[in-house]
């Protein structure tokens, strides 16, 4: 048994948050997320340049990485940054173009931004329900539907949709040219965005596409689950650190007994929060990929949400501010819970599925 | 026992109704409904229309203006006026002043500042709170010291919900550094546009601005403004504590955010199917509704033994952490029911995300993260549990 890191991927780690603390600050990181275009594109060239999207892609697809821990490694990292840029659009990509067997050299290097379309507004965890349709046009084909909520879709230049050919899931390459897109930014920070597809022509990239897409959604929801591991140890040292430096009552709030018990549950809570995504993370390329995904994003949906509310109410007023960093983590932690699936969705496939 | 109104109860309800069917203003209630932040304007407007009926002083007695209503007719009116999405009734002048300078107040006092309270031409701030003194409330530090027929204010407070809007502000002032810190607290009417005050804007979590810092740099405050006695001024705060705690469950609230929630749990499909019929979103928003029903009855309890002792007791701390946690709640369900249309952010840049998401439900998530105050405010959830502990359980 061994919990530690590889060197390698320690290494990248070690890289990764050094570089985030000194380029991605807090106050960057303030203005970066709240403000179009959601993200700092020279920051997103130099993380490209470190390996940020390498890590993300198997040897055979021209990265250095692919497994669960390297997608955790990388995520954790812009977890503890609470980083806006649109990584997540690029893993949930490359999973689906290394599936379809095409390339993605350009995405690796961060020259082209891909945004997964694939959720809509009446399906948008469970993507058996989705309502966008491929009909066969010439060479091509043409595609016609909404897709809602497209993490990335913001920059995006190149999309990857999940449309029903014959009643069957495909996926498709479309420009985002011949798209409409309505960029915005989020409440927790980054941007998405609406695409509206109005018989927009498009390549096959895969008839059947199902296996593909839970692929790539499992892969983004386990970086998912290590992101908010990342939030959630700096929300533990912010609110810690606070206990002790916060004076009231002529003494630090963390002599307090009322919350000495809860920023011990919460630490527990957390480190339950560590080892569901490290099962999940050994799980990625098992037969159990999916099922320990799901676990570990019910689990986290309940932990993140604990420690988002914990932390802020054991701050007082100060953590209700804008201008304080806890808030920023709150929110993003809260929100984790909306996307890919929240924590009722991935119940529901736990429930649904047997264990192996 | 019975558990239903009495007769005139129930006619004064019906009243209310009506009131409400007739007199509010339908731009007013979309706003409340959908939590977009209302303006000056608005909430004056409302101030308006009940003091016209006689209806906005609901803390005071008839003979200055007010509604004379007892515990129980104050509960109608305020879950009334929230199912039928009112604006909230700005607390500072009307429900906590007003109270503490019909108690405290000189003659003089009163017939300058009431009047002006009812209609409208002064809108009052609350001055407690500073950066180093919270739940510590005696700890304050801002000074007032006496210079001739002037105090001279230095200091500076925090948190002043909606100064923005204010003229006025009451504040909670150090007169005296002997004895315990509770001892040398004293209750100060201060203009705002005295020189020397400088207000700067806190932007809240999700954005909106709603809070203020005040900043008392010699600012010299006539000593006629001084309410009640000097060093008094602890006692006045314990006073208007109670008052602040008769609508404390905000049992109104949580109904009215139930009616949404049901509203957006069966308009939000998921593969066609109403979020309200599935398994277990279904679950959490009964076990919501079971919450939320005990509380009504503990509420009209604990109103009850009010209506009897005249004020609420000790039991009010515990409508305060269990009503927040299930407005809190509500919001969380809000939140959650939207899925993903929840993050965009309602901002200048997206010019209201209406396209987006379905309804008024575009401020829910905003809406979730703004509520987290309720639990902090008018004395944490954590003071409320040490209240609590110490005088009600004796430990
Ligand atoms: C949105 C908003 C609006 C507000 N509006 C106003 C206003 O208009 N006017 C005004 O005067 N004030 C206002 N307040 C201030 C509010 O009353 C204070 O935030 C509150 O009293 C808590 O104080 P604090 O923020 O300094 O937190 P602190 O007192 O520093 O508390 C930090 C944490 O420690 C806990 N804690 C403190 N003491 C104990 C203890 N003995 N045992 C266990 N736990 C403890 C608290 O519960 C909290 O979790 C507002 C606050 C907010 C957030």
């Amino acid at each position: 048994m061994n919990f530690e890191m590889t060197d390698d991927r320690r290494m990248l780690s070690d890289t990764l948050n050094r570089y985030l603390a000194g380029k991605y600050g807090w106050e960057h990181r303030a203005k970066a997320a709240y403000q179009a275009p959601f993200h700092d594109p020279a920051r997103w060239a130099e993380l490209s340049e470190l390996g940020v999207l390498m890590a993300l892609a198997p040897e055979d697809q021209g990265g250095f990485g692919g497994a669960g821990f390297d997608i955790t490694a990388v995520f954790e990292a812009l977890g503890r940054a609470i980083c806006p840029e649109p990584v997540l659009a690029a893993l949930l990509s490359s999973r689906l173009l290394a599936a379809a067997g095409a390339d993605q050299e350009a995405l690796l290097a961060g020259a082209v931004h891909h945004a997964a379309a694939l959720g809509e507004l009446d399906a948008p965890y469970d993507l058996s329900g989705i309502a966008t349709t491929a009909r066969k046009d010439g060479e091509g084909y043409r595609l016609s539907g909404r897709k809602s909520v497209v993490y990335g879709g913001h920059v995006a230049e190149r999309f990857l949709v999940a449309a029903l050919l014959d009643g069957t899931m495909a996926l498709f390459d479309v420009a985002a040219s011949d798209a409409e897109v309505t960029p915005y930014g989020m409440i927790d920070g980054g941007g998405a965005a609406e695409v509206f597809l109005d018989a927009a022509p498009a390549t096959l990239l895969l008839a059947e596409a199902g296996a593909a897409v839970q692929d790539a959604l499992d892969a983004g929801t386990l970086a998912l689950c290590a992101e908010a591991v990342g939030a959630m140890d700096v929300s533990f040292d912010i609110t810690l650190d606070y206990l002790k430096s916060r004076k009231q009552f002529g003494t630090t709030i963390g002599s307090f007994q009322a919350l000495q018990h809860r920023m011990v549950d919460m630490k527990t809570e957390i480190e339950q929060a560590r080892s569901i995504t490290i099962l999940a993370a050994s799980r990625i390329g098992t037969g159990a990929q999916s099922r320990s995904v799901s676990m570990a994003k019910n689990l986290i949906g309940r932990t993140a949400k604990l420690v988002a509310e914990d932390c802020v109410q054991m701050h007082g007023g100060i953590a209700m501010t804008w201008e304080y960093q806890m808030s920023h983590y709150a929110k993003r932690l809260v929100m984790i819970d909306h996307q890919l699936g929240d924590t009722d969705h991935h119940l529901e496939r736990v429930m649904a599925t047997r264990g192996v | 026992m019975d558990l239903s109104y009495s007769e005139a109860e129930r006619a004064f309800q019906d009243e209310v109704r009506a009131f409400l069917k007739d007199s509010l203003p339908k731009d007013l209630s979309d706003k409340v409904r959908a939590n977009i932040e209302l303006g000056r304007e608005d909430m004056v407007r409302w101030h308006a229309i009940l003091n016209a009926r006689g209806w906005l002083a609901s803390t005071w007695p008839k003979d200055h203006g007010g509604t004379g209503w007892t515990p129980v007719e104050r509960h109608i009116f305020e879950e009334e006026c929230a199912l039928a999405f009112a604006p909230r009734i700005v607390p500072f002048g009307v429900h906590m002043l007003g109270p503490v300078l019909l108690k405290f107040g000189s003659e003089a006092q009163k017939a300058s500042f009431l009047p002006r309270i009812l209609d409208g031409t002064d809108w009052w701030c609350q001055g407690y709170s500073e950066p180093g003194a919270g739940s510590d409330l005696a700890s304050l530090k801002t000074a007032a010291v006496r210079d001739g027929a002037d105090y001279v204010v230095n200091g500076q407070k925090t948190w002043t919900t909606l100064g923005q809007h204010a003229n006025k502000i009451f504040c909670l002032v150090r007169t005296s550094k002997d004895g315990k810190p509770q001892e040398g607290i004293s209750f100060l009417l201060i203009d705002l546009d005295t020189p020397g005050i400088e207000m700067r804007p806190i932007k809240l979590i999700e954005g909106g601005h709603e809070v203020n810092e005040v900043f008392f740099t010699d600012v010299r405050v006539p000593a006629s403004n001084l309410v009640g006695a000097e060093n008094q001024g602890w006692t006045i705060a314990k006073y208007l504590l109670t008052h602040e705690r008769t609508n404390i469950a905000g049992v109104g609230f949580s109904a009215a955010a139930f009616e949404q929630l049901k509203i957006i749990a069966r308009k939000i499909t998921r593969g066609g199917r109403p979020l309200a019929e599935t398994p277990l979103f279904a679950a959490r928003m009964a076990q919501t509704e079971i919450d939320l029903e005990a509380m009504k009855i503990t509420n009209l309890r604990m109103l009850s033994e009010a209506q009897k002792n005249g004020a609420p007791g000790l039991e009010s701390s515990m409508l305060k952490i269990k009503g927040t946690v299930i407005r809190q709640t509500l919001n969380d369900l809000t939140r959650r029911a939207l899925g993903p249309a929840a993050a965009p952010f309602p901002s200048e840049d997206l010019d209201g995300n209406a396209a987006l998401v379905p309804g008024d439900f575009a401020n829910e998530a905003a809406e979730y993260f703004n509520n987290r105050k309720i639990s902090i405010f008018g004395g944490s959830n954590e003071i409320q549990r040490n209240i609590l502990s110490k005088a009600m359980l004796g430990l």
